[in-house]
């Protein structure tokens, strides 16, 4: 019996640090899988082709520029929106709200997190599109900036838990601190608690633009679709492409192995190796910060 | 007859700290020894190698030997789980486990694949009994263990490590938390526990030790001053560091 | 003097509070409206028929069963491969692990994971499961890309609960001669459980709610039966609401926000058990 236990504890063992490594595993596996099904594009299309402003697949034009630049211009608008809201919110969360309602806020702002984006893509084509429509006087409701104001919705959530925990995260004796100086609470905020909180304030706004980009349905059914080059400051107004929208619109209809497949492929990897930069910068900032408190307090 | 033998025993920590410097030293068997001296003087990590506990944190080198019935338990190859259910451990403040009062007391039993119903009671009643716990909880066995106040939450944890028959206990000051009337019950039951057992105390006050101590041993910064029998060792220290730190010089 | 400057000095606390106040209610009252809308718009089209039923008529009338039951197949799916895998890795990153680079490249790992775009985990799904593991459009490959997305949340949630449970309980767990398996197993496990489901639960709801990773892996436009098999495309809801509010015209809005209606009330419905989950256990917990 005691052997028997034995064995089971090693086999159970190993299974569980099989578990832990997998993360690693998977990482590696989806890289391997999108650089295997990208790399065919460097022989197939020219790098001058690539880099140019035409895409239009049909006539094997793969020019990336208008996809990237639309992610872009997407990606700005949403920013400039969750910033200012994603981190009022936390700020009010963490600093002004009294207990209870603190305790309504939370979950509702996780509640936006957990709609699902195509509902907010839905409710983008038929409520906010026309809407937009008429109060600007264009031609279309389905543009750049209702792409922007619906990813900065779906941002927001990210930056607001972060940077929340961050500020939650600011000994009370800094801010006792302040206040016994003659500090008042909203000087407190923004001359003590924020800066305070810079590092954890910094990594919440790169993973919301980081959500931001990947961001696919949403962007999908309300910017239009329009791959052309978005550069000037009206750009916003247009309809656009984003490159997440881009393959979820266009990998259904490619025969596989073909040079267009391999493009869509070519920029998943290069989503994937945005999203790598974001998340371990980001994350490492935090990790930095974490060991800067602790010497402090040590 | 000696139970333990720890031989030139020394122990450092993964940072660097040093905790137990050439220790020698004869556990006798079915009798009191109480280590006791300031903070820090490695009482507490000798005790937590009795029973390989040290294992759990980061050690970075032990040398030395400490033979249990001949033994070397430091010894690689020593099967801690059968160790562990021959030394037992009582810890400075009462954890009880998230179950109820004979959840806690069978625990042990449990995971060395004891099922038999009559067995797991026996277990429960006697141990109950030998901690002077019996009539307080006998008829709440199945109540949490969490709702029993400080000082009996600490008898429960004596009555677990008894309820595995071990050969040797360990106590990590047991009644620093504890008011005089709890700390009074437990010593109580030590004086009864020695008939049957080796029991190891690392005293929360030096009158603690002066009570208990059918052996004592004195220890300063990871160094074994003293050692002697408990009475002699009161009265009559040898070592002028011993003496100061009794009468209360410092400590 | 001094006493206009304080004046100031709260006036502006005042406004500043003021504005941060309106800037919290312009993140909140939306989400409240979105929900309150789509309730207020779909509600008349939730009937038995249109849960019951399958769509009709190119989608335009009939109910959403498919898309309902798919949903429900592939959360289950994603249920079965993430749950035992992401448990697992959060007891070998809270219970095991050491400080060292390995842990730390582990964790660089479900970071990277977790901020991988949603059609990029599409794309992967497509190269290995559909196409060289060969498992087709299926709810096998469309669940099993699901999986490896919802891996990061459920393991940093179940970790972080792990990691709450008191290091004297295992302790004394092993110094009662208990393995450490055993002490898991016995102690931490059921101590951390519910915001190991709790985690569980928040990370099926995003699966739940996915689109883009399905497309290409295992999501039908339309089926007139119920797959039979793994191995079968399916229906769901949230491509079904993606379809019909872009793929076909004349698309009668009330089966548009019927559909949308059921979408949330599903995911939310999740989200409301984990929030009740998490404030039950917490008020119970004894330590």
């Amino acid at each position: 019996m005691e052997s028997n236990l034995n064995w089971r504890e090693f086999v159970i063992t190993r299974a569980i640090k099989a578990s832990g490594y997998s993360a690693i595993l998977f990482v590696a596996l989806i890289f391997y899988f999108l650089l295997k099904e990208a790399v065919p594009t460097l022989t197939e299309v020219p790098l001058g082709d690539l880099l140019a402003v035409r895409w239009y697949p049909i006539e094997d034009y793969f020019g990336l520029l208008p996809l990237l630049t639309g992610s872009l211009v997407v990606t700005l608008g949403a920013t400039l929106i969750a910033v200012p809201f994603g981190i009022g919110t936390a700020v009010f969360i963490a600093e002004i709200a009294p207990r209870w309602m603190r305790e309504i806020l939370k979950p509702l702002v996780e509640l936006l997190g957990g709609l699902p984006s195509v509902v907010l893509g839905f409710l983008g084509i038929l409520v906010l599109a026309p809407w937009l429509r008429n109060l600007l006087d264009l031609p279309t409701g389905l543009t750049a900036l209702a792409g922007s104001l619906l990813l900065g919705g779906i941002a927001v959530p990210t930056v607001v838990s972060v940077a929340e925990d961050a500020l939650d995260a600011v000994p009370r004796a800094y801010r006792e601190g302040a206040w016994a100086i003659g500090a008042t609470r909203w000087q407190t905020i923004w001359r003590v608690t924020l800066p305070a909180a810079k590092s954890g304030v910094l990594t919440a706004i790169m993973l919301g633009v980081g959500r931001a980009i990947g961001e696919t349905m949403t962007v999908m059914m309300v910017t239009g679709n329009a791959p052309v080059l978005a550069t000037r400051l009206g750009s916003i107004f247009s309809p656009v492409r984003t490159m997440t929208a881009t393959i979820a619109a266009e990998m259904g209809e490619v025969a596989n192995g073909s040079v267009h497949y391999h493009v869509l492929f070519f920029i998943g990897i290069t989503l994937f190796l945005i999203s790598l930069v974001v998340n371990v910068t980001a994350s490492s900032v935090v990790f930095k910060a974490k060991k800067r408190s602790e010497r402090v307090l040590s | 007859m000696d139970k333990i033998i720890i031989e030139s025993l020394s122990l450092q920590y993964s940072d660097g700290t040093e905790s137990l410097r050439d220790i020698s030293l004869g556990i006798r068997e079915k009798a009191v020894t109480v280590l006791f001296g300031p903070a820090g003087g490695g009482k507490s990590s000798l005790l937590r190698c009795l029973n390989r506990l040290n294992d759990l944190t980061e050690v970075q080198t032990v040398s030395g030997r400490i033979l249990l019935d001949g033994e070397n338990i430091l010894d690689p190859k020593t099967d801690t789980i059968t160790l562990r259910r021959k030394v037992g451990m009582v810890f400075a403040r009462p954890v009880v486990l998230p179950f109820s009062i004979r959840g806690n007391l069978v625990y042990g039993l449990e995971v060395m694949g004891e099922k038999r119903r009559s067995r797991l009671d026996e277990a429960v009643e006697r141990s109950l009994r030998q901690a002077a716990l019996w009539d307080e909880v006998k008829d709440r066995l199945d109540d949490p263990a969490v709702a029993l106040s400080g000082g009996q939450q600490q008898r429960l944890c004596l009555a677990r490590s008894l309820a595995l028959e071990p050969e040797v206990i360990l106590l990590d000051e047991p009644t620093s938390g504890l008011d005089p009337i709890s700390t009074g019950k437990v010593e109580a039951s030590l004086l009864e526990l020695k008939k049957q057992y080796t029991i190891i105390l690392v005293p929360h006050s030096v009158q603690q030790a002066a009570r208990t101590a059918d052996f004592a041993a004195f220890f300063l910064q990871g160094e074994l001053i003293e050692y002697g029998d408990g009475k002699e060792l009161f009265t009559n220290p040898q070592d002028q560091r011993t003496e100061e730190y009794i009468t209360g010089r410092f400590g | 003097m001094k006493r206009t400057f304080s004046l100031n000095r709260h006036l502006v606390q005042r406004l500043g509070f003021g504005l941060i106040t309106l800037i919290a209610l312009g993140t909140v009252i939306p989400i409240v409206m979105v929900v309150i809308y789509i309730a207020v718009e779909g509600g008349p089209a939730i009937s038995w028929e249109f849960i019951t039923g399958f769509p009709r008529e190119g989608m335009r009338q009939g109910g959403i069963l498919p898309a309902i039951i798919g949903t429900f197949y592939l959360t289950l799916g994603t249920a079965v491969f993430s749950v035992p895998l992401g448990v697992a890795a959060a007891i070998y990153l809270s219970e095991y692990a050491q400080d060292n680079w390995l842990t730390r490249l582990i964790r660089i790992a479900i970071i990277n994971l977790a901020g991988i775009p949603s059609v990029v985990y599409g794309l992967f799904g497509l190269g290995l499961f559909v196409l060289f593991l060969r498992f087709g459009t299926s709810i096998l490959s469309a669940s099993l890309t699901l999986s490896i997305m919802t891996l990061p949340v459920i393991i940093s949630t179940a970790e972080e609960s792990l990691r709450s449970v008191p290091q004297a309980f295992r302790t004394v767990s092993i110094s009662l001669g208990a393995t450490r398996w055993q002490t898991i197993r016995r102690i931490v496990l059921p101590e951390a459980l519910p915001g190991i489901i709790t985690g569980v639960i928040l990370g099926l709801e995003r699966a739940a709610g996915e689109t883009a990773p399905i497309l290409f892996t295992g999501a039908a436009f339309f089926l007139p039966r119920l797959p039979g098999s793994p191995f079968d495309a399916t229906m769901a809801l949230p491509y079904h609401l993606f379809v019909i509010s872009t793929q076909v015209p004349e698309m009668p809005f009330q089966i548009q926000y019927g559909t949308a209606l059921v979408l949330i009330a599903f995911v939310l419905g999740m989200n409301l058990v984990a929030t009740v989950i998490r404030s039950r256990a917490r008020a119970r917990r004894q330590w």
